[in-house]
């Protein structure tokens, strides 16, 4: 336990250096910035993003702007409200991805044989489908809802983490202080709750920072597709998919799609420093061009 | 059997087959056992209220038996080349299948074939020229790439090019009016080329282009930024040292020594970026009303037109299976530790 300790004492140190850089310093203001807009917009907001009492499409300017969608309702607060919706529940799934996919995939490499059998090959049949065609069959099967989208996702993204964390598990189960956990009498699940998981959580999360914008973009094309959430929601995919109606009055679709983009890019920027500051290999990197 | 190669093929292609029988099986409990109801939503509301009309609707799709049985009649249909009758279209889910299967697999090809280009191309570049102006470029844009939202990316095009620029052909495969070319493949570009219909070919070219580079952005992001990591690998290994060392040219060593190793771990990312590609297709051919499979499985998917959905998540799952099989082999064909493992 002390060797594996120290190691990850080592790999906490070399963050500072890695935030210093451009792109995890853009990621970082651009993720707490939507943070912010997220949890203040009742403030923020210009408008109600319900009421549909604007003139109707008024283009951006003065007043509105990013302007106005084809009810009268006023863009910049229905993004900033859309915040509120996409956000949490992109957040939630990669949690719930998380936990599903890191708990299964830990039991599948602690206990081995059928266990590992069963849950691996679940994992290779969700594996077997392209994403999106999956995560729509069963959408649309559950039936069009926000949370039936985000249960959707969390069907196709599980495995991933399973797989991630079952090859970890492989790694560290045979370990000294595994097995001598083991001899001084700990049953199965305190070992893997005390000696096993504490030492494969680090690239777990790291795989889970890099997650969330692709289960943004998952979670919003969904909508986009009229599989999740349903008007009036200020949901970001379905507003892009409301501006397909007015193709001429291009503001309504552009700023919800460049909102999805930023907040993507901005957790795949954390994501990527993430990954270069606890991988050994790219750290050697980091750890030059700080000197 | 004693080659490892021909045990790790028939192991691999065993296990192809075993997630092919996989796939009918989760294809089947996914349209089943969920609570959407197919019967009302391919009866009109009057029928629905009639309860013999929606007995008989049941007995006719077989969906009165015991579920074991509908899978066991499903597979058996499979088995005689039978994906059912779309509730739809009225017409069976293979002839569907057969018209959109080509425009999906145009579109895919030419994306995968922009995406290995620019994408090995750029991650190359971006592993050379490491940490320098043209890297960083590179490296945020390959992260812009697979952070744009492709739907809104296709209406972006689409609106810009199409419908203010006016540069790129509108929706479909090629301009409204024209004959396709005669069928072989069900590639248009490829039926133009055979039958020499160069009018075709340049209105199929022209509508392929912006969907296919809107599809492949996300890829080339993907492939630019797994070939950079994987160059930079090879380019700190001893014997590329050591090959520089003796005086070797440059473009020996990089050719010889580093792109060979380097570019064999991206048949898989290829292969794992197509199934990415197939994805984005439902997206991309809904904008672009691409008459593609992801197009017809959106269609079938909110109209809960069951045969249907079956059809393309067993035609899509099984055509991804095959790739993959193919790059596993390959790859193993390729690098001989892969097959020993």
């Amino acid at each position: 336990m002390k060797r594996a300790g120290l190691f990850a004492r080592g790999r906490v140190s070399r963050l500072p250096q890695a935030w210093r850089r451009p792109l995890a310093v853009v990621g970082t203001v651009v993720t707490l910035a939507w943070i912010v807009v997220a949890l203040a917009a009742p403030v923020l907001a210009p408008h109600d993003p319900l009421a549909q009492e604007l003139p109707r499409l008024v283009p951006p300017g003065p007043g509105h702007w990013l302007g106005t969608d084809q009810l009268g309702r006023d863009i910049l607060s229905r993004i900033m409200y859309g915040a509120r919706v996409s956000i949490p529940l992109t957040l939630l799934l990669v949690a719930l991805s998380v936990v599903v996919g890191g708990l299964l995939g830990a039991c599948a490499g602690y206990f081995g044989r059928w266990v590992d059998e069963t849950i691996m090959r679940l994992a290779d049949l969700v594996f077997a489908f392209p994403t999106v065609i999956l995560a729509m069959v069963v959408a649309a099967a559950l039936g069009a809802s926000l949370g039936n989208a985000v249960l959707a996702v969390l069907v196709v993204a599980w495995p991933a983490y399973a797989r991630v964390t079952r090859g970890l598990v492989l790694g560290v189960r045979e370990r000294e202080f595994v097995l001598s956990g083991r001899l001084l009498g700990f049953s199965a699940w305190r070992s893997l709750r005390v000696d096993v998981l504490p030492n494969v959580t680090g690239p777990v999360l790291v795989l889970a920072t890099l997650d969330i914008g692709t289960a943004l973009l998952l979670l919003s094309g969904l909508s986009f597709l009229g599989l999740g959430a349903k008007p009036p929601s200020p949901e970001w995919g379905a507003m892009v998919a409301a501006g397909v109606d007015v193709f001429d009055s291009w503001w309504v679709a552009t700023f919800p799609g460049l909102a999805i983009l930023t907040v993507v890019l901005g957790f795949n920027f954390l994501g990527d420093t993430l990954r270069d500051a606890l991988d050994p290999r790219t750290a050697g990197a980091i750890k030059e061009r700080a000197l | 059997m004693r080659s490892p190669l021909a045990r790790f093929l028939v192991r691999r292609i065993l296990t192809a087959l075993l997630l092919a029988v996989g796939i009918t099986l989760v294809t089947f409990v996914l349209t089943n056992l969920v609570p959407g109801d197919p019967v009302a939503a391919n009866l009109g509301q009057r029928a629905v209220g009639d309860p013999a009309i929606v007995a008989q609707w049941r007995a006719d799709h077989g969906l009165d038996r015991p579920l074991p049985q509908q899978y066991l009649m499903h597979l058996e249909g499979l088995l005689h080349g039978d994906l059912g009758t779309s509730q739809q279209s009225h017409r069976p889910v293979l002839d569907d299948l057969a018209e959109s299967v080509p425009a999906t697999l145009e579109l895919a090809g030419a994306a995968i074939l922009v995406s290995l280009v620019l994408g090995v191309g750029f991650g190359v570049v971006a592993a050379l020229r490491r940490d320098r102006l043209s890297d960083h470029v590179l490296r945020v844009l390959s992260l812009v790439g697979i952070s744009v939202p492709t739907f809104w990316l296709a209406l972006v095009a689409f609106y810009v090019f199409f419908f203010r620029l006016q540069i790129t052909p509108g929706s479909g495969r090629v301009d409204p009016g024209m004959t396709p070319p005669p069928h072989v493949t069900g590639l248009y570009t490829v039926d133009a080329l055979l039958s020499g219909r160069w009018d075709a070919l340049s209105s199929a070219v022209a509508h392929l282009a912006a969907p296919a580079l809107v599809l492949a952005l996300y890829t080339i992001g993907l492939l630019t930024r797994f070939t950079r990591s994987a160059v930079l690998e090879v380019l700190g290994q001893d014997y590329v040292r050591a090959a520089r060392a003796k005086g070797l040219p440059g473009r020996v060593v990089l050719f010889r020594y580093v792109l060979r190793p380097a570019l064999v771990p991206v048949i898989t990312v290829a292969g794992l970026a197509f199934g990415s590609l197939l994805s984005g297709t439902v997206l991309v051919e809904a904008v672009f009303a691409w008459p593609g499979v992801g197009q017809y499985a959106y269609k079938s998917a909110t109209t809960l037109d069951l045969p249907a959905v079956m059809g393309v998540g067993l035609v899509v799952g099984v055509v991804y299976l095959v790739i993959n099989l193919v790059v596993d082999v390959l790859y193993g064909v390729i690098d001989p530790r892969v097959r020993v493992s």
